[in-house]
This record gives C-alpha cells, sequence and structure tokens, in this order.
C-alpha cells in the first residue's frame, strides 16, 4: 500500500536530501482558470513533482503578492468553492500518488471546522495542510485535528523567526517551510543574503525535511538552493503563465490553451531537473 | 482583564498573522508595555494631547437637539474639535511617539475615510517620520480632500487597486507591505483591530475619551450617563468611549453600525448584526462572510465604516451582552447630518452622524432627566462633497 499523509511527504523529501537533490513542489489554485483545466495541469505536473500544494482559493489571501492574488480570483469567478476544491483534489488522486497538500487560509478552516475539514481532506486523498495566516500559538487545533488523521501541518518559518526555530520545529510534520526572503509571494531576482545560514540552521534543529519558497522563479535559482535545501516550492511563476491560459480559455482558442499549458509543464519541468543535478 | 496573554477577548482576537510579522508583534508588544508604564513616555504623550491637539474636548450640551427630541439630555463629546478634524489623533500620536522612541523612521498607515491617514501623516511630519497610507481607490474618489491633505502633508499615499478598494483591502495592502518592510517601518493601525496587541494598544491610546467624559459629565450633571452612543466601523472611537464605563453597568453602551441600504439587504456593514465569528486581519471577530469563509463587501455611505469586521473586543462586548449594537441606515445618517448641522451648527462626519442617529431614536425613548451621551468622533468637512452631491442642487 502508498504511504499517505506527514510520512508521505517527508520520505519524498528525505529522498532528495540522501540524493544531494532538492525536491520539487509546485503550488496551484484549484480552479484556475476553471476546474478542468486546473485539474489537466495538475496531473500533467503530476509526472515529476515530488509533492503538489492546491491552493485553496481565497477573497483575501494577505501573504500572497498580486499574481496569486489574481488566480484566487480567476477561480473563485470560476465558481470555485472550498467543496468544489476538494473535489478536485479527490480528481487528482485518483489517477496520482504524488503527495498532495491543501493550501488555505485560515479563516476558511475556521468556518469549515478543523476536525471536519482535516477529514474531508483526508478522504479526498489529500496529505497535508499548509495554512499562511496560522502561527504556531494558534495551531494547536488545527494540528491535531491534521494528526487524527495522519496528515501533516507544515509550519512557515521567516527569517524574522530566529528565536521562534525550536517551537516551531518542534511541532513540524511534512517538512518546515522557509520563506526566503521578507515579504509576501511573487517572483524576486535574488534571495535575501543569510537565506543559506537560516535554512541550514532550522535543518540542524528540525527532524523533518526542510524546503524554501517565495521568490524562486528560475532554473539556476532552483540549482542553487538544493545545495543546502530538500525542497523548493514554485507559486507566483507558474500562476502567472496560468494567466495566458485563461485568456486563450476565455476567447475559447482550444489550441491556445493547450499550448499555454504545454508551456507551463516545460517550464516546471526545467525547474524540476534544476534541482536534481547533484 | 482582556486581553489575555494570547491577545484575546474571550474567544476573540489573537495573532493570525504570517510567521514573518509574529517577531515584530512581540518586540512591539513589550516596547509597548515598557513604555506605557514609562512615566516619562506618558507625560510626553499628555504634553502632545493638551498641547498640540487640543485636549480636553469639551461635552458640550446640545440644547436645541434635545429640545427638538423631546426626551433624555443630549450631550456631544466634541472629538472633532481634536487637531485633524476627529478621535484618531489620539491613537496616531500615542503610536506615533512610540515608533519614533524605538528608532523607526518611516510608518505606513491604512486609512477609510481618510482621518486615520491625515492623523498618521500629521504625526509623522510632527515627529520628523517618513509616512506611507494605503487607501482605496474608490475611496481616494469619495475623500478626495483628505488625499490632498495627506500630501500636503508630506506622506505618499498609495491606491489600492485590489478587491473591494476600499478600507478592507487597503489594510491587506498595508500588512502585505508590512511584512517586506517589517525590518524598518512601523505599522500604525488606526483601529482596534488587527492582531494582538493593535486592539489593546489603540483602546488604550483612545480611552482618553472616555476618561474625559466620566470627569465631564460628573462635574455637569454630578453622575454618570444613562446611556453612551458611538458609530463602530473598526471601533476605536466607541472603544475609547466605552472602555472607562465598563464596570459601570448602569450605564448602557450602544454601538451603531453602517445599515448601509438596510441590515435586510446585502448592502450594509453591520459585522454585529449581520456577521458570524471569522477571521480577519489578523484577529477572530464578528466578519460578514459567506458559509465558506469568503469575506463579503460591506457597504456604507461612510468610508470609515465601510468595513467587514469589527474590533475584537466588541465582538467581546457583543457576545457578553454588555454593549448593544445597533444599526442606522445611510438615510438615517444623512437625516441626522442635516438635523445636527441646523439645530447646533456642528457638522458631523457622516460616520458620527451614525451615532447621531441613533441617539434621537434612543433619546426620544427616555425622560428628561436621563442623560445620553453621543461621541462626535470626527467633523464633516471631509463629507461636503459628497452630500453636495447627494442633495443636488437642492440646498434652500
Amino acid at each position: 500500500m502508498t504511504q499517505r499523509g506527514a510520512r508521505a511527504i517527508e520520505s519524498r523529501l528525505f529522498a532528495r536530501r540522501e540524493n544531494k537533490q532538492a525536491a520539487f513542489i509546485p503550488f496551484v489554485v484549484a480552479g484556475d482558470p476553471d476546474f478542468e483545466t486546473s485539474l489537466r495541469i495538475i496531473l500533467e505536473l503530476a509526472a515529476f513533482s515530488d509533492v503538489i500544494e492546491i491552493g485553496i482559493p481565497y477573497s483575501d489571501p494577505l501573504a500572497d503578492g498580486p499574481v496569486i492574488q489574481e488566480g484566487a480570483l480567476r477561480a473563485l469567478h470560476a465558481g470555485m468553492t472550498l467543496p468544489r476544491s476538494l473535489e478536485l483534489m479527490r480528481r487528482v488522486r485518483e489517477k496520482t500518488d504524488v503527495p498532495l497538500i491543501a493550501f488555505t487560509y485560515v479563516n476558511p478552516v475556521v468556518q469549515y471546522g478543523p476536525e471536519k475539514l482535516a477529514q474531508a481532506v483526508s478522504q479526498a486523498g489529500g496529505d497535508g495542510f499548509i495554512v499562511p495566516d496560522l502561527p504556531f500559538e494558534e495551531s494547536d487545533r488545527l494540528r491535531e485535528a491534521a494528526q487524527q488523521e495522519g496528515l501533516a501541518l507544515i509550519p512557515l518559518m521567516s527569517l524574522t523567526s530566529k528565536r521562534r526555530i525550536d517551537k516551531i520545529v518542534k511541532a513540524a510534520s511534512g517538512f518546515v517551510y522557509c520563506v526566503s526572503s521578507l515579504g509576501v509571494t511573487g517572483e524576486r531576482a535574488g534571495f535575501a543574503d543569510e537565506l543559506q545560514s537560516f535554512v541550514e540552521a532550522v535543518k540542524q534543529a528540525s527532524r523533518v525535511p526542510v524546503a524554501v519558497g517565495f521568490g524562486v522563479s528560475q532554473p539556476q535559482q532552483v540549482a542553487e538552493l538544493s545545495a543546502y535545501s530538500d525542497g523548493v516550492i514554485v507559486g507566483s511563476a507558474i500562476v502567472r503563465r496560468t494567466e495566458a491560459i485563461a485568456s486563450a480559455l476565455n476567447s475559447g482558442d482550444e489550441a491556445a490553451v493547450t499550448e499555454g499549458i504545454t508551456a507551463l509543464v516545460s517550464f516546471c519541468k526545467s525547474l524540476a531537473i534544476a534541482g536534481q543535478q547533484s | 482583564m482582556y486581553p489575555d496573554e494570547y491577545g484575546r477577548f474571550g474567544q476573540f482576537g489573537g495573532k493570525y498573522v504570517p510567521e514573518t510579522l509574529m517577531a515584530a508583534l512581540e518586540t512591539l508588544e513589550s516596547d509597548y508595555r515598557r513604555l506605557s508604564s514609562d512615566p516619562a513616555f506618558t507625560k510626553q504623550l499628555s504634553y502632545y494631547l493638551k498641547e498640540y491637539s487640543g485636549r480636553p474636548t469639551p461635552l458640550f450640551l446640545a440644547e436645541r437637539l434635545t429640545e427638538q427630541v423631546g426626551g433624555a439630555r443630549i450631550y456631544l463629546k466634541r472629538e472633532d474639535l481634536n487637531h485633524t478634524g476627529a478621535h484618531k489623533i489620539n491613537n496616531t500620536l500615542g503610536q506615533g511617539l512610540l515608533a519614533k522612541l524605538t528608532g523607526k523612521k518611516r510608518v505606513i498607515a491604512e486609512t477609510g475615510a481618510g482621518q486615520h491617514g491625515v492623523a498618521s501623516a500629521t504625526v509623522a511630519a510632527l515627529f520628523g517620520l517618513d509616512c506611507t497610507v494605503f487607501m482605496g481607490e474608490e475611496d481616494m474618489e469619495r475623500q478626495a480632500l483628505n488625499v490632498f491633505r495627506m500630501r500636503l502633508l508630506g506622506a505618499k499615499v498609495v491606491a489600492v487597486t485590489s478587491g473591494t478598494r476600499t478600507l478592507k483591502d487597503a489594510t491587506n495592502d498595508a500588512i502585505r507591505h508590512w511584512v517586506e518592510h517589517v525590518e524598518d517601518t512601523y505599522y500604525i493601525i488606526g483601529s482596534v483591530v488587527g492582531p494582538h496587541p493593535y486592539p489593546m494598544m489603540v483602546r488604550d491610546f483612545q480611552r482618553i475619551i472616555g476618561d474625559e467624559t466620566r470627569e465631564q459629565i460628573q462635574e455637569k450633571e454630578g453622575r454618570l450617563p444613562d446611556a453612551i452612543v458611538a458609530c463602530v466601523g473598526g471601533g476605536s472611537n466607541a472603544m475609547g468611549i466605552f472602555y472607562p464605563f465598563l464596570q459601570d453597568t448602569e450605564v448602557k453602551l450602544y454601538g451603531v453600525e453602517a445599515a448601509g441600504e438596510g441590515v435586510d439587504t446585502d448592502r450594509h456593514a453591520a459585522s454585529m448584526n449581520r456577521g458570524t465569528p471569522g477571521v480577519l486581519h489578523g484577529a477572530m471577530t464578528m466578519l460578514l462572510q459567506d458559509t465558506y469563509g469568503q469575506v463579503l463587501p460591506a457597504h456604507s455611505i461612510s468610508a470609515g465604516l465601510d468595513y467587514p469586521g469589527v474590533g475584537p473586543e466588541h465582538a467581546y462586548l457583543f457576545a457578553s451582552s454588555r454593549a448593544a449594537y445597533v444599526p442606522a441606515t445611510d438615510q438615517e445618517a444623512l437625516d441626522a447630518f442635516e438635523t445636527l448641522t441646523r439645530s447646533e451648527g456642528i457638522i458631523p462626519a457622516l460616520e458620527s452622524a451614525h451615532a447621531v442617529a441613533y441617539a434621537m431614536k434612543l433619546a426620544a425613548t427616555m425622560t428628561r432627566d436621563q442623560v445620553v451621551v453621543v461621541n462626535l468622533s470626527g467633523r464633516g468637512d471631509k463629507d461636503v462633497h459628497t452630500i453636495e452631491a447627494l442633495l443636488g442642487g437642492n440646498l434652500t
């Protein structure tokens, strides 16, 4: 039987660490530009991704820059809801074993109920949660609910977290998500100078793997990060490429939709490969 | 005593923010606790409140309004007479001093009606700080005068085009900006909202309204008022005047929410009467949202009340029934605006006109020996263009 939940995520990333590689972890907004197209994109990515983050679109995405905000709006306008996002997850799970993470803001968790949501994510074949506005101090209830289902609650760690590293890693499961720079999600030319030493300090303290995200958009950045990170998360660079697919879809140009997906997938492949050159 | 160590008021409050901000909030809380108990800090703050803003503000008996309503005596706490024209300066002087004394060179703020933006820009000029204000594009249109004032004061005004293009999204963008510049930037939140310690801190800076009211009404009436009425968007003027009276249960507290076109339409900002508990801008509070937690757009004629959430301590006072939260519609506010202007020669802010509207209704049900205090939180100069547009040429 295939391993599921927090353990599945951890073993994928540890396997990369052993080979001195970085796992490729794409982020996509569920239902962007619409349900079927996003399903198609995710299934193509599943062929070569180590873990996939499925973003549940939210009206007030505080930790996200303009690109992902727009992606969430497109999905919401296309009628995406939390239950539909779970349905999308289930459809992905029917076709692939790749670990799936539900990325959601905290208010939808509160409204659905942490326990009920953990069960629903588990039933949909999900393996964990990332909640960017749920710091350690507020996270007990969701962590317990996730643990009940064997799911990971992946904490974020920032360059400003130094005094907080120990308590955060102690409660971590799946991996620890290190934020590459101060700020919200979005493509960046470079990372903070102290990123490497910071990630190494987190790695030292943590019994679960460590991945880096925010601002990653180029193969050479992935290659650089793979020297010290177990995984690399890419979001805005993917969602920006979904924009083109969305406009093709709007104008009913099926060939351009396919073309857009092909371009997105080959871009992601180049990132995945960059992380695997040990 | 609320908030508790997690910044909670009962089930409300807390800190729901990106991890990047957690260390800054911890530092802010310890800086605030240290400075607010330091006599040198309180002395400086009192100095500016008195000599710069002109406190104490008067508690004025509105005789003609009282007569017209024919019930309880109506007193107006004249926060509109503060420097910059609203209660907002009480808080920005406090936080501005805090920023200055902790070595920050740069402040940011969000604003709805522009009153908090102006008060932040003013204090930034006073203390020699660089200032950037985030304001929704829609609010920039309806409060053009305040945009110009902020720019005159040397602040940079950033037009927020995301989401609803009003206060909610201005706050989102201010928080996003703070995450990126947290190391050298102080975020002056303008109301009793946001993550802990902001709701506590802003309340503490605004409680001077209630402290003065208490003293003044004792002097004038020899007793406490029967009721206090204040408008509630985020709720800082209401929290400020309520707080010193929380233990005096004989004093009834009324927060007036913007009912827009009516609480039974989908165009209002009544987060207490029509909302449910949820997380917005870092705090668990009462919120306008759908079943799955998507935040719903609010509506009010007044930009300062056009907000789908409310301060967490208000949510607590609502849940514990210590305060009542009542609606006033756009039309009721406009009527009250006109009534107060004509009866007392005081042009209130549209926000404050909501409080006046409910106070008139309430006073009419009370006897002539009873006393109602209305927090007249701001003056209406900024709103005259809106009113002019609404009345068209019909002013006679």
